[in-house]
């Protein structure tokens, strides 16, 4: 019936300013359909392999359904889906980059995941202007690496459909 | 300050308090309660005493004035007087302001009170009689209490013991005070313990957690007896289903708590309102998990404010309506199958519906002609709409900007559900069901569509199976699946189809597993492939990307692992009422109506009594009126009016569409031919609307035709013949002297087939039907012969034009006229349909042109038969 009161120490990030910096030029990269992409380092909870994933009947399409992540239920996206690319063809099955947003988990299925990238030097550069309409929301920007390009996605609006 | 101590201080404080409102209010109404005056007495002397201790001044002084005034009322020095308790619950008020500032701010909150004391001690000090000389105990015996909680605080557990010691006084006469307001025996509980509740949610994470481990195990040894784990693993199994029980009671708390406040809230809004308000509340006692409380707490504030402020009429109305002048306001809970029922109800006005149909105009929820479609309840039950602001009647009491819509939002997102049924002049009820606990649930685990499905054990009813070779005792209507169950006729859904998976044993003869479900106050039959065991599951929420989706309502991790989803009853109702479910028979008819699109009729929509509305074509219409009720005069069984120097006779389509009230208009819908008229009685038009005419369920009732979707909304429409008829049974034997002229009659809706079917053979004419030209032109290629045909133009498969271009290709000499009927217009559809070889090409429908129209054609026909 009451609720005492406790104080307690905001909890969360007890990173030091160093640390953070450093996240902030870092991405997980992954390829879905040859195109490289990176989601930010310190939004990613972990990567996984292959998966069993339960349906979820009358959700959208680009929700593949709900894995269980030792006891934490999360939601799947199919990113291919998501970019309108074909599905993964023959029975080669997608990867898990588990991405935390709003509380809730979401992992993002893709064909392979590299490793992290730093980027720290380059500078993000805006979307170009002949993008495809539906991948423009989703995407942040474009790092120039070396050999190839990496689109940064935009998490927030990826989740938002 | 110690921390400590402080936090002891006010959560004692607090919970005390929150029964003080009720023990004062109760106070009011029994002023001579000397127990109780003793119980308020000590409640404020331990506050008092202790802000002593601990050095809150500023409160200290509140509640030792306030205490004084009790002092004197509990010596019979001061008379207990709506004005002095009022006063005291406002130095109440006061000390829980005090209160709450110290919790939130650690300090104690600066506030001048001098005003509120100097009228305290005024009070105390008024002369007002010296009759105390009541044996209570001395003053020396709250001092003991006092010091009590400041012995106790350090120790945690304790404030109690001296609470018993005190009451000694008090005990005696206990059993006489009511059982929600009994402060004695909530406060020596020697057995408790104070709890944060953090705690106890944690424990019950852990317990879920123990619980999905548990059936994992459980899982793994299955079928293996042999394992050397089944023993130990039955016995986890034993302990943590006790343990989880266990963990669930310390976090069920009587419905009570919920409730403490409501007399307050009450009291204070009869004085407010000039109203006099009677409060009762049943099933205090009835307990419900900790979150679900708190879910409730608000809604059911506000629904009791709602029945207080708006629900009773005012003193004066109460009278002239003869209903006592008290109004009544009744709370009651009670548990039924695993769920809390609490009804809210109130013996008060009822609820306009015509008022909410206004509002709802006027703040565009609904359109004027949507709004006219609705039956009573469907209007009352707007007020849970969304947007339904209560702007007009906002008052100090119940204009907090809290909708209805956000009670019922705030009860829906717990699982359960609200309903009000109003009846005018009698009273409003409203009905919540909810769920007794959240966190973990009983299901059933079904597969469907290669999937698995749980679906929670409450809102199961049975189980049914019907075995394969006895397939057919499921019947279909419309290709909609049914069985009867019992006396019961239950619809059956494929659960498969509507989840839109593949019915993986299509065509296969195995046996149909139904889970009979309960939706609301309706069953309905789920086809499943296969159903499973019945397993505690541990209800985790959905993502925010599936709540959108209502045939959910939650996911939970199976022993095995796998994620499964949770099914909500009531979603796939819903969904079920709004058509969205896929069926067959809804592709079809889904098909059916393209072909009509651009087909529109218009309708006439009507209420009919009895809740219900009906509909009839326009055409067929030959006025509306409206008869001031005591024109309408009664010869015998008969209802007439006298209307322009005739009589018109009327007839009620519903004995409850009649309206019996003197100085009201009565409307009435006249159907007419030539000189001859019989007014349908009607309770109100309510609108014409111009849509696709489908009927979708052909009716065996005298009368209606069948069910149409008019306006959204499952409309009867009405045989208009019938009920000109049964008003005149002679109207039509006048001319049933005519004829043995067989005419055909070809249309795909089976409501104009109906309907122009009825009318030819009220005419006399013998009248074969076809659905469609493909089978008209079977026929005649049969050899069947007709001396008229009537054909639809807009058809499926072979068109009207199609049809009398091949029929005009016949030789043969007794070639019958064709009268094109149709609900298209346009300028060259005339000359189309002559050149295509129809005499006559008429629109849907005017039975009079009708009818003449084929009288002529077919007059025609017998000369030129004769002559030939």
């Amino acid at each position: 019936m009451s609720q005492s009161a406790t104080l307690t120490a905001p909890s969360g990030s007890a990173d030091s300013i160093n640390d953070q910096l450093d996240y902030l030029n870092q991405f997980v990269s992954f390829s879905v359909d040859g195109q490289l992409l990176g989601v930010p380092v310190n939004s990613v909870q972990e990567v996984l392999n292959p998966q069993s994933i339960t349906r979820t009947p009358k959700a959208k399409p680009e929700i593949a359904g709900l894995l269980n992540l030792r006891g934490q239920i999360v939601t799947a996206i199919d990113l291919r889906k998501r970019l309108k690319l074909p599905a993964l063809e023959g029975d080669r099955q997608s990867m898990n980059v588990v991405v935390r947003f709003n509380d809730e988990s979401y992992s993002l299925l893709v064909d392979e995941v590299g490793e992290v990238i730093n980027v720290s030097g380059e500078t993000l550069q805006p979307p170009p202007r002949n993008l495809d309409a539906h991948w423009k929301p989703i995407t942040s920007g474009v790092y120039r690496l070396q050999h190839r390009l990496i689109v940064i996605i935009n998490v927030t609006n990826l989740l938002n459909f | 300050m110690d921390e400590e101590i402080l936090q002891e201080f006010l959560a004692e404080s607090m919970e005390n308090l929150s029964q003080l409102d009720n023990e004062i209010v109760i106070l009011e109404k029994r002023p001579d309660d000397d127990d109780l005056i003793a119980s308020i007495f000590r409640t404020i002397h331990t506050i008092k005493g202790t802000c002593g201790f601990i050095g809150l001044t500023g409160l200290g002084s509140v509640a030792h004035a306030t205490e004084n005034v009790l002092g004197r009322m509990r010596d019979r020095e001061l008379r207990v007087t709506p004005t002095s308790i009022s006063l005291i619950l406002e130095g109440v008020d006061e000390i829980k302001e005090l209160l709450h500032g110290l919790e939130t701010t650690g300090q104690e909150p600066v506030r001048d009170n001098s005003q509120l004391i100097a009228r305290l001690d005024e009070l105390m000090q008024s002369a007002d009689g010296d009759a105390g000389d009541v044996p209570v105990e001395s003053i020396d015996v709250p001092d003991e209490i006092s010091e009590a909680p400041v012995e106790a605080t350090p120790v945690t557990e304790s404030i109690t013991p001296p609470t018993v010691e005190d009451s000694k006084p008090v005990a005696a006469p206990t059993n006489t005070q009511e059982e929600a307001v009994d402060p004695s025996k909530k406060s020596i509980s020697d057995l408790s313990i104070r709890v944060n509740v953090d705690v106890l949610d944690s424990l019950m994470n852990l317990v879920g957690e123990l619980v999905l481990t548990r059936n994992q195990l459980v899982q793994m040894v299955r079928g293996d007896d042999e394992s050397i784990f089944a023993a130990p693993i039955l016995h986890l199994n034993r302990v943590t289903t006790d343990l989880q029980e266990g963990v669930m009671k310390t976090r069920m708390q009587p419905i009570g708590n919920a409730w403490g406040k409501l007399p307050r809230l009450v009291r204070d809004l009869a004085q407010q309102t000039g109203k006099l308000i009677e409060l009762d509340m049943r099933g205090a006692e009835t307990e419900l998990d900790r979150t679900v409380l708190d879910a409730i707490k608000d809604p059911l504030t506000h629904m009791v404010r709602n029945s207080a402020d708006h629900g009773l009429e005012s003193t004066a109305d109460r009278r002239a309506a003869g209903k006592p002048e008290a109004g009544l306001v009744r709370l009651n809970a009670f548990h039924e199958g695993g769920h809390v029922i609490i009804c809210v109800d109130d013996d008060g006005a009822g609820i306009n519906a015509e008022r909410v149909r206004q509002k709802a105009v006027e703040n565009g929820i609904l359109t004027d002609a949507a709004a006219a479609g609705m039956s009573e309840k469907d209007l009352v039950n707007l007020v849970f709409a969304p947007g339904f602001s209560t702007a007009k009647e906002i008052s100090s009491v119940s204009g907090r900007g809290v909708g209805m819509d956000v009670v019922k939002t705030q009860i829906e997102r717990i699982g359960g559900t609200v309903d009000l049924t109003s009846r005018r002049g009698i009273g409003t009820e409203v009905r919540i069901k909810i769920p007794l606990t959240l966190a973990i649930i009983s299901a059933l685990v079904v597969e469907s569509g290669g999937y698995s499905f749980a679906i929670p054990q409450l809102t199961i009813v049975e189980l049914v199976r019907v075995a394969a070779e006895d397939r057919h005792k499921i019947e279909t209507i419309n290709r909609n699946e049914v069985y009867r169950l019992r006396d019961r006729l239950l619809p059956l859904i494929h659960l498969d189809r509507e989840l839109g998976l593949d019915d993986e044993h299509a065509g296969e003869e195995r046996d149909v597993n139904i889970v009979v479900v309960q939706a609301g106050d309706e069953q309905f039959g789920l086809i499943v492939s296969e159903v499973f065991d019945t397993e505690e599951i541990v209800v985790k929420p959905v993502g925010h990307l599936l709540k959108d989706i209502a045939i959910y309502q939650g996911t939970t991790i199976l022993g095995d692992g796998r994620v499964i989803m949770i099914l909500d009853v009531a979603g796939i109702a819903a969904q079920f009422d709004g058509g969205s479910i896929t069926t067959e028979a809804e592709r079809q008819r889904g098909e059916a109506d393209q072909e009509h699109a651009g087909n529109t009729t218009t309708m006439l929509v009507f209420d009919a009594g009895e809740d219900s509305t009906m509909a009839v074509p326009l055409s067929l219409v030959s006025r509306l009126e409206e008869f001031p009720t005591e024109t309408i005069e009664r010869t015998g069984e008969r209802m007439v009016v006298q209307y322009r120097d005739n009589l018109l006779p009327l007839l009620p389509i519903h004995p409850t569409a009649s309206n019996d009230a003197t100085d009201q208009v009565q409307p009435v819908v006249v159907f007419s031919e030539g000189d001859r008229s019989m007014g349908l009685v009607v309770k109100e038009i309510l609108d014409i609307r111009e849509e696709p005419l489908v009927i979708r369920m052909p009716s065996s009732r005298p009368g209606v035709l069948g069910t149409a979707i008019i306006n959204n909304k499952a409309t009867d429409v009405i045989d208009a013949q019938y009920y000109v008829e049964m008003a005149d049974p002679d109207w039509f034997q006048k001319k049933t002297q005519s004829s043995d002229e067989r005419v055909l009659v070809i249309d795909d809706s089976v409501f104009f087939r109906q309907l122009v079917t009825t009318t030819l053979e009220t005419a006399g004419y013998h009248v074969s039907v076809c659905n469609s030209a493909v089978d008209a032109v079977e026929a005649i290629e049969n050899g069947e012969h007709f001396d008229l045909i009537i054909s639809d133009i807009e058809m499926p498969m072979m068109d009207g034009y199609e049809f009398a271009q091949w029929y005009q290709q016949r030789s043969d000499d007794m070639r019958a006229p064709l009268i094109a009927l149709t609900s298209l217009s346009g300028a060259g559809l005339e000359s189309r349909a002559q050149q295509a070889g129809f005499a006559r090409c008429l629109t849907k429908l005017n039975t009079q042109q009708f009818l003449s129209c084929v009288q002529e054609l077919c007059h025609q026909r017998g000369r030129q038969g004769a002559s030939a």
